[in-house]
Formats: structure tokens, sequence, C-alpha cells
């Protein structure tokens, strides 16, 4: 993968950032913050995939790093389609799983329980 | 009777010319013939969908009423969950579980008496543009079995246009219903954000996922949305209104009066030539009609892309990490909880969607929150706006539904952002949460591929999409003379 490439490709969108100010962010991730960030997410990555994610996603940052060009302080953020605010129902008791079904897809499961593994460590 | 349209197989099923057991077994024999090949499906259900078939024939012969669709076959995407039924999202991380509970969607499809055939094959939790990312190998496209089939429903697509299924079931974040349906030569149709309950659809981006119908006519399409569509109480986003009118407004396509936006910045440069050819004829088209075209502009439209990339990954490292190794799905090693779930995870994903969940839990993270994630929300703010005053000067917009053709599989797989750019064109609806439709627009002259027009319509007005592609598609094909799939290569030849 070409890590130069900015993106969008300028051949693919015209530049226009004629009138808005620039910014230049040049994301370096490094393979210590891609083995902390799947720390965070529980993901054992490997070392190849450590150092292959890195330069990928240095990439993929500076390219989508382009939203900050326009998000000005007067725009509020939209995160979400619909303007909805809570969204309640009537308590009341409905048919639902029997817990042999809740239970159906578990690894491992024991007197109507799911079973993990041990959740703290020793020193816990 | 495989290649009619699901309206016309309704049709025979009432008259009794064919039985649904009859029809079922016509397109698992399909299925059986062409999908060594094609690879649409990850499971064939044809005990089910028999016993299902002989279910709608007894009561079709008792003179039950059913609703329109009874009796006719569907291909399932297999990011649903059917009960008892293996669903796996494209995921080694799912492999062999079989949910316990029906989608809303699934509950729906059997209420009207639609036959499910199986699941078909995606990218791994949606995520992709090809289905090259699926656990379980790609699908092939029927129009050229070294090409993509569009992504992430690309087995859905390729379900429709190798004549396994006349109707599918896709969903859409950012562009994986009507981007397979374009290069496919399909019809496919993302409703408006609410529009299709999301209960029992495994979440990649819960502010974009979107259910829709995927067809092989724009009529046939709109009697599923009619299916599966409108208010259940099981999804607290689902919208609570009467579903489009989209059926009636199938059958009287028409748009003359109507003014129809082009959005300047969905074309030009970028784009393959043979696929602007033909969006520009059917631009040509849509005029002799008796449409008013007019140009709009939508500046931040440039921007969605890169907010589309920060918003979905972000949910996506939340949503994502409900596959923790402990209440279902696969668990791979041994010692404490987290390092079982590190195991798990490292196992049972693929490399897209730890590239995605790895982005997202960066957006997120303090520090870079307000820069990445907030931007992108903001953008989203842009890009509503963009829409609201494109839809002051237009009744529906239109681009081309993607940029390309199929590309060959392998092609782009090393090069994320090159795939990324697939959806250019459809992420914009997505983040505005409006409806956005694909009918084939022709072969392109490159490589005599087909290619998607892309139809837009403001929030619940879905109809519309439906008044302008069921006009656009009749008057294509009386200029063609037979429908775009005549024109595929057969299947299973060898």
């Amino acid at each position: 993968m070409d890590c130069e490439r900015r993106w969008p490709d300028p051949k693919v969108i015209r530049a226009r950032s004629e009138s808005l100010g620039k910014v230049t962010f040049m994301s370096n991730i490094s393979r210590d913050d891609v083995a902390n960030l799947a720390k965070l997410a529980r993901i054992d990555l490997s070392e190849e995939e450590l150092n292959h994610l890195s330069k990928e996603l240095s990439v993929i940052l500076d390219a989508v790093a382009r939203v900050q060009e326009v998000a000005s302080a007067d725009v509020p953020p939209t995160s979400h389609p619909l303007p909805l605010q809570n969204v309640f129902r009537v308590d009341e008791v409905r048919p639902s799983l029997t817990p042999n079904e809740a239970l159906s897809g578990a690894p491992a499961q024991e007197e109507q329980r799911f079973k993990v593994p041990q959740i703290l460590g020793e020193e816990q | 009777m495989i290649k009619n349209s699901a309206v016309e197989m309704a049709k025979a099923l009432n008259s009794k010319e064919i039985s649904s057991v009859e029809l079922t077994q016509a397109h698992l024999d399909q299925i059986s013939k062409v999908d060594t090949d094609v690879h649409a499906f990850l499971h064939v259900d044809s005990e089910g969908a028999l016993a299902q078939a002989r279910d709608v024939d007894a009561r079709r012969k008792a003179g039950e009423k059913l609703a329109p669709l009874a009796g006719v076959p569907l291909a399932l995407k297999d990011v649903l969950v059917q009960k008892g039924i293996p669903t796996t999202c494209g995921s080694k991380m799912l492999e062999g579980w079989r949910p316990p509970y029906d989608s809303t969607v699934v509950s729906r499809l059997k209420d009207n008496g639609i036959i499910i055939l199986g699941k078909t094959n995606m990218d791994e939790f949606a995520m992709g543009s090809s289905t090259e990312n699926s656990a379980y190998g790609p699908t092939h496209n029927p129009w050229d079995l070294t090409r993509i089939p569009g992504g992430s429903g690309g087995g859905s697509s390729a379900a429709l246009a190798a004549f396994e299924a006349p109707l599918a079931i896709g969903t859409d974040t950012g562009g994986s219903i009507r981007q397979p349906a374009a290069v496919t030569g399909t019809v496919g149709v993302k409703p408006t954000y609410g529009g299709v309950s999301r209960y029992g659809l495994v979440a990649f981006s819960s502010s974009l996922d979107q259910a829709g119908p995927c067809a092989r006519t724009v009529l046939d399409a709109a009697y599923l949305h009619e299916a599966i569509g409108g208010y259940d109480r099981m999804d607290s986003t689902s919208i609570n209104a009467p579903i489009p009118p989209v059926v009636e407004a199938a059958k009287n396509g028409n748009v003359k009066g109507m003014k129809i936006g082009v959005i300047k910045e969905l074309q030009g440069d970028g784009y393959q030539p043979g696929v602007l050819k033909l969006f520009n004829q059917s631009l040509d088209l849509l005029a002799s009609l008796g449409a008013e075209i007019v140009e709009v502009s939508c500046k931040y439209f440039d921007y969605a892309l890169a907010a589309y990339y920060l918003i979905a990954p972000s949910e996506c490292s939340s949503n994502l990490a409900r596959f923790d190794a402990m209440r279902y799905g696969i668990r791979v090693g041994e010692g404490s909880a987290e390092e079982v779930m590190n195991a798990t995870r490292q196992q049972g994903f693929g490399r897209e969607v730890k590239r995605r969940i790895i982005l997202g839990t960066y957006a997120l993270s303090s520090g870079y929150y307000d820069a990445y994630y907030g931007s992108a929300q903001k953008v989203r703010t842009l890009i509503s706006r963009d829409f609201e005053a494109a839809f002051s000067k237009a009744d529906v917009l239109v681009s081309p539904t993607a940029p390309t053709t199929a590309f060959k599989i392998g092609e782009k797989a090393n090069d994320p952002i090159a795939m990324y750019l697939n959806d250019i064109a459809t992420i914009p609806t997505n983040l505005a949460g409006i409806g956005g439709m694909s009918i084939p627009a022709g072969l392109a002259d490159e490589d005599g591929l087909p290619a998607g027009f892309q139809i837009m319509a403001p929030a619940m007005k879905d109809d519309r999409m439906y008044q302008v592609g069921s006009a656009l598609e009749a008057a294509l094909l009386s200029q063609w003379g037979k429908p775009i799939l005549d024109n595929a290569p057969s299947l299973g030849a060898r």
C-alpha cells in the first residue's frame, strides 16, 4: 500500500480546500500505540499484525482527519439520524427466552448459568 | 419459472399453476447446480424451506387468504438471526451458533409466508465492499466468476443474479445493499433509517445499519419492503408511522413534472467513463419522460467518506465488544477471562474487523475523541443540511451507485482505502438516515458489466424512489428489449 497517498485521492474528489483553514495532521501511529489499543480492545494481535496495522492506521487516520477542516465550533454534532430522546415501553411481563434457550449458545454452562473463566487475578 | 419476477411467481402460485413446494424445489435445484461456482450461500435450509412451502400450499388449498408474496422463496443475509438456523455474519467468531430467536425481519417474512431458502454470504460483520472479507471464502459475481459481487451483501445480490432466489434481504450501513445491486445488475433498496426493524440484526454501526429488500425488479422490491417494514416495539429506533406507499408507487412509475436533482459532487473524476455514460443516458431518458433535471451541489459530501470511516469503526468497536467468548460464539484458550477474551477475539475476527475495531478504539480514546469522532459527528450535520437544501430544489436526488463496475477478486484486497472508495456515492444517505435505491442502468462499454443508477429520497418518502425507479426501469427495459440479466452468462454448465 502506498503510504504517501492521502485520501480521498485528489483524482477522485476535486480538491476544495481553498477557503478552508488547512489542517495538517500527520498521524504517526507506532507499533506500541497499536499494542495499547489492542489491549483496550481485548485482541491479542500478533507481532506481524501490530507492525502492519500501525502503518495502515497512520494512512487511514491521515485520510479521515480531513473532517477537522470543516468541523467548526458552531456546527452541532449529529449522533443519530432520528431526533429521539429516551424511548420507554410499558414495564410488563411478556414472553421471552427460557433459561435453556438463553444458554443454548454458551461455550460453557453450569447449573443454568454461563460458566466463565476466572475474572479476578490472584493478587486482586 | 426461476427467471421470472417474484410477482409473476406469486401470480402463478395464486392461480395454482405451480405449488410453492415445486417453486422452492426449483430454486434449491438451481442452488445445487450453480452455487459451487457462485458461493452465494453459507447455509441452505432445504428441509425448513420445503416444510414452510408445504404449509403455505396447504393454507392456500384450504382457501386461506395469503399475503402477496406467500410461497415465494427468498435468500436471507447471514447477519439476521433466524431461530435454530446457523448465523455466522461471515465470521469464525459465530461458527456453529444457532440463534434462539427470530429477528423481526424473519418473523415478518414467516408471517407473510415467504420461504427462507438459506443464509447468504457477506463480508465479516458486514464490513467490506466485495464479500472477500467473509471468513468462509468470497462469493463470485455471476456475470464473471473472477469478479466480486459487491459487498457486504454480495451473497444476496449474487443469489438474485444467478436465479438462486427471486428475492433477498440485505443490510446497508454504507452501501451494502446498493453497491452489490449495482455490480450484479439487480435492484437494492436501503429504506429510511428506522423504516425496517433492526431487532435481531447483528449490529455493526447502530446509527447507520438498515435492513432492506433486494430483488430483480422494482415492484418485487416494493412488495418485499411492505412485507418487512413498519414499526416494531422491539426496536426503539423504529419509526412509529405507516410504511410509505411503496407498492402503489412502484405500480405507478411516473416522473412527469418531477424535479430530479443531479448531485454535482457524485460524478466526474474517479468514476469509470462507461458508468458515467450510462448514468447520463438514464438522465436523458428521465428527461424524455417529462422530468426536469436540475443540478444540485452538496459540497460537504467530499467529507462523507472520512466521517463514515470514523463513525462506523467507532460504533463497531463498541458493538463488537459483545463477542467476549462468554455467552455465545467460540471460546479459545485457557486462563483468566481476559486471556480467553484476547485469544478468542484474535482468532475469531478477521483482518478488516480487527482494523476497524482498532481504528474505532483510537477514535474514541480520550484526547482524540473530539478531533476524530466529534468532528465526524459535525460533518454528519453538514451532510444532512446539504441534503435538506438539495431536497428543497428537487423531489429526488440521483447519482451513479458505485464509481466502477465489479472489479477482480483480490484486486483491492490489500488497499483498504481503494476499497473504501467503492461506497463514496452511497455513504451520504446512511449518514443522513434517508433512503436510497439502486437499479440497473445498463452495461458499461469498457467491460460489458452492469452499473447502477442511484435514487435518493427524503426521510420517509421512500415511495418516491419506487415511483422514479419503476418509471426508469420500464423505459430502460423497452430500450433493451429484454431484462438486463438475460445478458449474463449461463452458469453451472461445467
